[in-house]
């Protein structure tokens, strides 16, 4: 059973999508533990991976595959996760800010949070601030996430922070901004409950925050 | 092929810093080396600090034209940052960067292109997600080509940019670009295209060999203009024999001048 968990954890970590999910549906058909499978093969594997990226070992499109091996396995364990196991870790609404087309580290952060156990609503990009409100109102999210890759669009970011306050619902959420432009002074200033410098730092920053 | 000089941007840590001290000289530096190395048009572009874009733009403007009679590309999209920058601009004819079909953006930038006779980089980006494949591009070319000739912009002065997507998230992203550029050049006679290089290989290794591989394919394509680091060596290099593989360069001679002052390396 760990050696089939190992070899899945191994499997997601090199992106191997189709060996990933035959050894995931043979370790279920042999009786594994779902929960294990889903706690050390994919959240593990994707902690290593977010890991490896952060510092540099690993390049961009190695993200992307493992992401996407993770992806396709879940399916396999789903059904046989129940109780805790089944239970997601928190809930985060993630978005790239109004007028900012950029989605590659909104993406990444996503991915990474889904293998982290989290239940993630993606709006895409181009959100708007009432788009963000409406969001928060309706699913109730611990964390609030927006990207922001462009000078002219940080000012999104704090629209729509203005925005939540307004409407009230601040009390409820956590908010992360994050993107190549923004600062931890930049979060600060416009009222953001924290930065992430990378995907990694934010999930890292969601785990401790969601306890 | 018309080289326009990146390396004065503020999502550079080092331009970041200049700005936020005034330091005029680290930028006159950067301003002289580009202008050393071949650039044809200086970009400037300051703009990380929300609310202060008009300002810091028109002081690039100022302090680089005291080092160079070379053209500027003012890097903006806020009008407003372009409309104070643009009056001060001495080197004939300035180059906007950039317009695109996003409703507010291209109304407001196109009069100043025309009172200003500027040149255009226009963005292949609507009011929706970034176009992928060629055929979309293509399409917001046209688009944009169409109006902007219409609304009297010489074709001339046009510089289509269908943007560059990262290789790491989309294998195909390069190609479409560069099938749009075949596309467009074919189409519209008279016009340009230019791309920025760095954003294809985005999250890759050997990013500078895999960025001017991208510029070669380019240009073998058609594309005649370049927003690129001129002081690389390498990269210069690699434009130059280009320009004479793809039939741009009339019996090699700016290859061998290039040679002759030690442009190409060994």
């Amino acid at each position: 059973m760990l050696d089939s968990v190992e070899a899945i954890k191994d499997f997601v970590i090199r992106g191997k999508r189709k060996e990933a999910v035959e050894e995931a549906s043979k370790a279920i058909a042999a009786g594994a533990d779902a929960a294990v499978i889903m706690k050390e093969g994919l959240i593990g594997a994707m902690s290593v991976v977010g890991q490896k990226f952060s510092s540099g070992e690993f390049f961009l499109p190695q993200m992307m595959i493992a992401a996407r091996a993770m992806t396709e396995v879940i399916p396999v364990i789903k059904p046989y996760l129940v109780g805790e196991a089944a239970a997601k870790r928190g809930k985060a609404v993630i978005g790239t800010v109004q007028g900012d087309f950029h989605d590659i580290g909104k993406n990444i952060v996503k991915m990474m949070l889904e293998g982290a156990g989290y239940e993630v609503v993606d709006l895409g990009v181009d959100v708007t601030a009432e788009k963000f409100v409406d969001a928060v109102r309706r699913e109730s999210p611990d964390f609030l996430l927006m990207s922001a890759l462009i000078t002219l669009t940080m000012e999104s970011a704090r629209r729509t922070i203005g925005a939540v306050d307004a409407a009230g619902l601040r009390g409820n959420v956590r908010i992360g901004v994050g993107g190549a432009p923004l600062t931890q002074k930049f979060a600060d200033e416009i009222g953001a409950d924290f930065y992430g410098a990378d995907a990694y730092a934010c999930v890292e920053t969601c785990n401790r925050l969601v306890h | 092929m018309l080289i326009v000089a990146e390396r004065i941007n503020a999502s550079r840590r080092a331009i970041r810093a200049a700005l936020e001290s005034l330091d005029d000289a680290a930028i006159q530096r950067e301003a002289e080396a580009q202008d050393r190395a071949g650039a044809h048009y200086i970009d400037v572009n300051g703009g990380t600090f929300p609310g202060r874009e008009a300002e810091l733009l028109t002081w690039l403007v100022d302090i680089v034209q005291a080092v160079t009679d070379k053209p500027l590309c003012l890097d903006s999209p806020d009008p407003a940052a372009l409309a104070a920058a643009l009056p001060k601009i001495r080197s004939r004819p300035p180059m906007i960067n950039s317009i695109n079909l996003e409703r507010e953006r291209y109304e407001r930038i196109l009069p100043l292109a025309v009172e200003h006779r500027a040149k255009l980089v226009a963005l292949c980006q609507g009011e929706a997600i970034p176009a992928t494949s060629s055929v979309q591009k293509v399409e917001l070319a046209s688009t944009l080509v169409e109006r902007l000739v219409g609304a009297g912009i010489a074709i001339d002065d046009i510089y289509v940019d269908p943007l560059v997507f990262p290789l790491g998230t989309d294998p195909h992203s390069a190609r479409a670009t560069i099938d749009a550029i075949a596309v467009i050049m074919e189409r519209f006679p008279g016009v340009h295209t230019i791309c920025g290089l760095t954003n294809v290989s985005h999250g890759l290794p050997a990013r500078k060999l895999v960025n001017r591989t991208f510029l070669v394919a380019a240009m073998s394509r058609g594309m005649d203009a370049a927003i690129l680091d001129p002081t690389d060596r390498e990269l210069v290099a690699a434009l130059h024999a280009a320009r004479a593989v793809s039939g741009k360069d009339e019996y090699c001679m700016e290859l061998i001048s290039a040679f002759r002052e030690g442009v190409l390396g060994g």
